[in-house]
């Protein structure tokens, strides 16, 4: 197979291999749970690039799934239709059906505002607006005309507890969010798309520009939301997806080729595809 | 072509850095020649007209006599025609810079809304006075008026305003939207709280821009009949009975700035002359207390926005 893209090589050891088989990371397929999204023959252009070929996937309620493959697999661009971000691009078409809770979020008269508020989203270059921290969190409040200082106070202290980011900014929300380093300014932005209180949240490579401290906090948090929200995250690095999510879909050419349990997808990949891009080999 | 030698490319090297240098004195000389223009053209301005300027100048009407003539209804035409100018300019021009970049399809007939807004900028200004008068003056019936004059000059600065708008807004990183429309924030919503504000002191550059020019322009002006000498100020705006504000100074005649240094550059007598370079001083103060003032704006919002 020949890609342009350069491949992200795993160490020999292969430590995301081996993390699978402790036991936190285990996956948790035997329990029961619901679909919160469900993917039905979603084809999507860009012009006429065809980006996604006919993809059909489910994702669980309060899991974490990761999306991995090479650049240009599609995976950001079907994470980006799950809260219609696509729409803002000029000369894009998608058919098929996702639907949210059962309703068909293309349809017509679905309302992509409240769709948004319950599908948030962090994207991979962080971008907390040019205001102070408080007011980038409770934005999405205020758009909503809530104005009660109290509960705003409160919701911005949750948020930020949430986003574990509290602690380091506490006594400085008036201060400005440009003032804050990458990775904190990224988790703000986990704490602005929580403060709406959403039921999925969309990650966009939310780690990708961020140095290895960083990047483990987030991984932490990850876990920790996934209790409480539905998790969806794009991801370049393996290790990453193995050590977050769930479950994993493998993307290349804008197919979906693989998609399972994270632990069995790492360990025993049923596609030939699957196995040399997660080994390294491809290319 | 084989690599050069180590001595060919130090040569070329060498070669390389002089015509650096070579550019940046021409560069200097370009630089010059425009201050310099520009010192010279102030400092003949005011040697011959600094001695005029004295309170009575500001405070007294034209008349006959060189030495006791002033500039009174010449300014305060030229601050009421640019308020009428702003009020209309900036609300209509902003809208349809907004409108144009965040709001309409793209498509060929916005395409061509665009190419010809840019056209627009480069209709001569004495055009706009034909068809004001057409307009204004006869069609709405607003007459000679100060309301005529600072619509004409409105729409003779609608395309920079438009087109500042837009490259203001153009500037705005993508993200910042997406951001927004993430947390179920509507267009307008984005626009207003996000897209606005982050874009103000470009679009503030632009507005000042159109006013500077605008303050300057004759043409259009004389074509709908500004006055060339009047001896009378517009009725006030604020009354002392209830409701205080009046608008009835939009009717009335007017005459600017240029128009009265056009006026008294064109008489037979030399101390005429002195009258015009010192009304060309006030003028030319006017144009850079404006720029001062979006100069500060833009550094206050500038300040206030950190990415």
């Amino acid at each position: 197979m020949n890609l342009q893209e350069p491949k992200e090589p795993l160490p020999v050891d292969r430590p995301a291999i081996k993390a699978m088989d402790s036991s936190v990371f285990k996956p948790r397929s035997e329990k029961q749970h619901k679909d919160i999204f469900s993917v039905e023959n979603v084809d999507f252009y860009y012009g006429e690039k065809h980006a996604l070929k006919s993809i059909n996937l489910a994702v669980g309620e309060k899991k974490a799934t990761a999306f991995i493959g090479p650049s240009g697999c599609g995976k950001t661009t079907l994470l980006r239709c799950f809260n219609r971000m696509n729409d803002l691009v000029l000369g894009t078409r998608v058919t098929g059906q996702i639907k949210l809770e059962g309703k068909n979020i293309y349809d017509p008269d679905l309302d992509v505002i409240n769709l948004r508020r319950r599908v948030g989203m962090i994207f991979q270059k962080w971008n907390p607006f040019p205001k102070s921290i408080y007011e980038n969190i409770v934005y999405g409040l205020r758009i909503i005309g809530v104005s009660n200082r109290a509960y705003l106070d409160e919701v911005v202290e949750k948020s930020l507890r949430r986003a574990a980011l509290w602690d380091e900014v506490k006594d400085s929300l008036q201060k400005s969010a440009a003032d804050l380093s990458g990775g904190q300014q990224q988790r703000l932005c986990i704490a602005r798309a929580l403060a709406v209180e959403p039921e999925v949240l969309l990650m966009d490579e939310p780690c990708s520009a961020l140095d290895p401290i960083s990047t483990a906090k987030i991984e932490e948090l990850i876990h920790e939301l996934k209790d409480t929200f539905t998790i969806v995250i794009v991801t370049h690095n393996m290790q990453q997806a193995a050590r977050v999510s769930d479950y994993t879909a493998f993307f290349y050419l804008g197919e979906l080729i693989e998609f399972g349990e994270t632990g069995k997808l790492f360990t025993a990949p049923e596609k030939r595809q699957t196995e040399d891009y997660i080994t390294g080999r491809f290319g | 072509m084989a690599t050069p030698s180590a001595g060919e490319l130090e040569k070329r090297v060498e070669g390389n850095k002089t015509r650096d240098k070579l550019f940046a004195i021409v560069g200097l000389i370009a630089t010059f020649i425009g201050m310099l223009t520009l010192a010279a053209l102030l400092f003949d301005l005011a040697s011959s007209g600094l001695a005029r300027i004295k309170p009575h100048f500001f405070t007294s009407f034209p008349s006959r006599f060189p030495a006791q003539a002033g500039i009174l209804s010449a300014w305060v035409g030229t601050t009421l025609v640019m308020i009428v100018t702003a009020v209309s300019a900036i609300p209509i021009g902003v809208g349809a810079g907004v409108y144009l970049e965040e709001y309409a399809p793209k498509n060929w007939f916005t395409a061509l809304i665009e190419i010809n807004i840019a056209n627009l900028a480069g209709v001569p200004s004495i055009v706009y006075g034909l068809m004001a008068l057409g307009l204004f003056v006869y069609q709405f019936n607003f007459g000679q008026s100060i309301l005529s004059a600072g619509l004409t000059l409105a729409l003779l600065i609608l395309p920079i305003v438009i087109v500042a708008t837009r490259e203001a807004i153009r500037a705005i990183p993508a993200s910042m939207r997406e951001a927004a429309y993430a947390l179920g924030a509507t267009k307008w919503q984005t626009t207003s709280d996000h897209v606005l504000p982050y874009s103000m002191g470009g679009i503030l550059t632009g507005v000042i821009i159109g006013l500077s020019r605008a303050i300057g322009e004759t043409a259009p002006l004389i074509t709908i009949g500004a006055l060339t000498f009047i001896a009378f100020l517009p009725d006030a705006p604020f009354k002392a009975e209830f409701p205080f504000i009046s608008f009835d100074w939009l009717w009335s005649p007017y005459s600017v700035m240029p128009i009265q240094m056009f006026n008294w550059v064109s008489r037979p007598q030399a101390e005429f002359h002195l009258n015009a370079a010192a009304t060309g001083l006030v003028l030319m103060a006017m144009t850079l207390a404006m720029n001062a003032v979006a100069i500060y704006f833009r550094y206050r919002f500038r300040k206030r926005i950190k990415w």
